[in-house]
């Protein structure tokens, strides 16, 4: 039943619940008529990728070969391919896949597909396991690749595909896009980070909160926020509330909603984008007497990816990375999960993935 | 208790947390603060026991109306506060804010009423009239809007609401009380009617042919479903039991009914419905009412339990879902769902009750034992002893 696959590939893949990327060699398939194949350069590590190689969310399939924020060049298009040539850049990022049959599908929602197919350690069409970019090659459907901008670095450019569109995305679809509007950013990370420079390029006046003054100059001088709030200091808290149109969260660890809800203005909107594994306390009373919500959203469509990265061309935005070569990974993940790195981790996929040996 | 007193003096309107200007008031005792005596029912204290009660209103200003109560809708926020749910309460505590009477005097500026007109008084009777809130017609969301009960109004003195004679409000807050609604089972739309209504419009769940959940069927519920079906949604209410699904689906008009303690067919459910109007008022789990919802669905909170809910956050983002609160409406708005209902014929279902039979009305509210607002028949049993 399974399709046969053709191609040898080689990359690193976890095996257990330990987490621990080993060198590990697979195949991909033929590329298809409608499918684009290309060489990675380049391959972010988002947090997901490390909570998937240590089984955290219980549906993990091993071996398991992470990775869905790609950048490479392309090596060959299927006969029906009309959008890319060899030797563009292109990229992938959280969706290999989806049933393109669906509302969800039919609105351009793929994301929201109940049977999206994850770019990495999901069951595809063809019963096969996707593969992620921590690999020497992608084969990949047409409709799920993104143009890269010439003028963009491609390092810099990896992890948009993830940590970009998902704060884009909500920032877009709840009209929290409008210069002069006033958007708080909940934690400076992958996420964060990154949150900052889209609404600094769309307009917005940015504040960063945190949890510790600790990042207060990186924020304001190197990254362009107008403010910096500690959310463990009472009285700049207090001073704040009721100022913000919305707040991007990023945290995935699990803090307090009430004092993110008394920051909004009425009809503020509080977006989580982090997904702390339990539940929140939501006190109902700051919604129902300021007219506010709380609302989720996961990474973005592939239309939505496509114009944030044309948008991050228009006004030069990247990530902030720590390029690390293929053996520093499982290192990167064990400072990844103290926080430690500014902001993205991102793995020379191209000089340094050896092959098995 | 601490918690919740921390979380309205970070929300509430100033008005509620004047307590300097209380304790100038207090000075003077409730019958004497004012010119006009009063009559009505007050708890005194978080027992929640109401007894008869003296006071007294300012005399009808040259922007007020004076309305001679007929019937006062008893609203599960009157129970939370006179038993101290919400730890804000200013004993002693007249309720009541669905008012529907006769205005007995209008004051000279006042263009919108005349003497005899029916007119009806709702959940706020003061603001401040300037801000950007109020001048967009909202009102219910202004930093200086007072309720009309539990509150500080705009003269420093404390508010008392509809359970008593008569009630003096600035026209901006009086409503005009449609001819073909009576005067009875209309009143609880100026509380309940609004809470559902306004969300409604403002979060786009109007759309004909959508589906809509309303979770618990009591006053807010029962509405909730009229005011969908004449919306020309497709409703189906969510309950705890099966016991009201004959009245739900034969007498309220809704589509279907789902019982959640029924885990057959709340999987059956998952992913069906547009929108859901959570009326509960206990705490109660948001995870399978989250579960009901297609992408892009959205939650309204409008029960106001004691403690926060808990809101797990993978459906939310898995789902592009959304929870939203919201609180009454403008009386710009008000006005415009007592004119809808009135067009389609939507009143609340009501027991009737006497003055006197306020304090076993209020158990029976507490068990949720009613079909689905008590209505308080003042002008026929309120008397001085």
């Amino acid at each position: 039943m399974g399709k046969v696959l053709e191609k040898e590939a080689f990359g690193l893949a976890a095996k257990d619940e330990s987490g621990i990327l080993s060198p590990f060699s697979f195949s991909r398939r033929e590329t298809g008529e409608k499918d684009v194949r290309f060489k990675v350069l380049f391959c972010g590590i988002c947090h997901t990728d490390l909570s998937m190689a240590k089984n955290e969310w219980g549906f993990t399939t091993y071996p398991l070969v992470p990775g869905h924020e790609i950048v490479g060049v392309v090596t060959e298009v299927g006969a029906k391919v009309t959008k890319f040539n060899v030797g563009d850049k292109v990229g992938v990022g959280y969706m290999a896949g989806s049933c393109r049959s669906c509302d969800s599908c039919s609105d351009g929602e793929e994301n929201y597909c109940p049977k999206m197919v994850l770019t990495s350690g999901a069951k595809d069409f063809d019963d096969t396991m996707t593969h992620g970019g921590y690999s020497d090659h992608m084969v990949c459907a047409e409709d799920f690749i993104i143009r890269i901008p010439d003028n963009l670095p491609l390092d810099g450019a990896a992890p948009l595909l993830c940590a970009g569109v998902t704060v884009y995305s909500p920032m877009k679809y709840h009209g929290l896009d409008k210069p002069g509007m006033h958007i708080g950013v909940v934690g400076l990370g992958g996420l964060g980070h990154v949150a900052v420079k889209f609404a600094k390029a769309m307009g917005t006046k940015v504040t960063v909160i945190s949890t510790s003054e600790r990042k207060r100059d990186e924020a304001v001088n190197r990254l362009g926020a107008d403010a910096f709030l500690v959310s463990r200091d009472p009285k700049q808290m207090e001073d704040a509330m009721g100022t913000m149109d919305g707040i991007i969260d990023t945290v995935s660890a699990t803090h307090p909603l009430l004092p993110l809800l008394g920051l909004l203005k009425n009809k503020g909107k509080l977006v989580m984008v982090g997904a702390p594994a339990e539940p929140l306390e939501l006190p109902v009373m700051p919604l129902i007497f300021g007219r506010k919500m709380v609302v989720g959203s996961m990474v973005g469509s592939i239309k939505e990816t496509q114009e944030m990265v044309d948008l991050a061309g228009k006004h030069n935005v990247t990530a902030d990375i720590e390029l690390i070569s293929a053996d520093y990974v499982n290192t990167a993940m064990e400072r990844l999960a103290k926080g430690d790195v500014k902001y993205r981790f991102v793995i020379d996929v191209a000089n340094t993935m050896k092959p098995t040996p | 208790m601490h918690h919740s007193l921390e979380i309205i003096t970070l929300h509430k309107p100033q008005s509620l947390t004047q307590t300097k200007t209380e304790t100038e008031t207090m000075a003077k005792s409730p019958e004497t603060e004012h010119p006009n005596k009063v009559f009505g029912w007050g708890a005194r204290d978080k027992s929640g026991v109401l007894s008869p009660f003296h006071f007294s209103r300012r005399d009808n200003g040259e922007n007020d109306v004076t309305v001679k109560i007929l019937f006062c809708g008893v609203c599960h926020t009157d129970l939370h506060t006179i038993k101290n749910d919400w730890g804000y309460t200013y004993y002693p505590v007249v309720p009541g804010h669905e008012i529907v009477g006769i205005a007995t005097k209008v004051g000279k500026n006042v263009t919108k009423f005349k003497e005899g007109d029916r007119v009806g008084v709702g959940v706020i009777t003061g603001s401040c009239q300037s801000c950007e809130s109020c001048d967009q017609d909202l009102e219910n969301y202004c930093p200086q809007m007072s309720f009309t009960y539990n509150a500080i109004g705009s003269d420093g003195t404390k508010n008392y609401g509809g359970y008593s004679e008569n009630i003096v409000v600035d026209q901006r807050f009086v409503l005009r009380f449609p001819e073909n609604l009576p005067s009875d089972s209309g009143a609880p739309l100026l509380c309940a009617g609004i809470t559902v209504y306004s969300p409604m419009k403002y979060y786009g769940m109007t759309e004909a042919g959508k589906h809509l959940g309303v979770a618990g069927l009591g006053g807010l519920g029962h509405v909730a479903v009229k005011i969908g079906k004449a919306f020309g949604l497709k409703v189906t209410v969510i309950s705890s039991s099966s016991k009201k699904e004959e009245e739900a689906i034969n007498h309220l008009g809704a589509d279907s009914f789902l019982v959640t303690t029924d885990p057959q067919k709340m999987k059956a459910a998952i992913g069906t419905m547009d929108y859901i109007i959570d009326t509960i008022s206990a705490v109660h789990a948001l995870y399978p009412l989250l579960g009901l919802l297609k992408v892009n669905g959205k939650l309204i909170a409008l029960g106001l339990p004691e403690k926060p809910l808990e809101l797990p956050m993978f459906p939310l983002v898995l789902g592009r879902k959304m929870v939203g609160g919201s609180d009454v409406g403008g009386l710009k708005e008000t006005q415009e769902m007592l004119d809808f209902c009135a067009k389609h014929n939507i009143t609340a279902d009501i027991e009737l009750i006497k003055m006197d039979e306020i304090n076993s009305a209020m158990e029976r509210l507490a068990k949720s034992d009613v079909r689905y607002r008590f209505v308080i028949d003042v002008a026929n049993s309120l008397s001085p002893p």
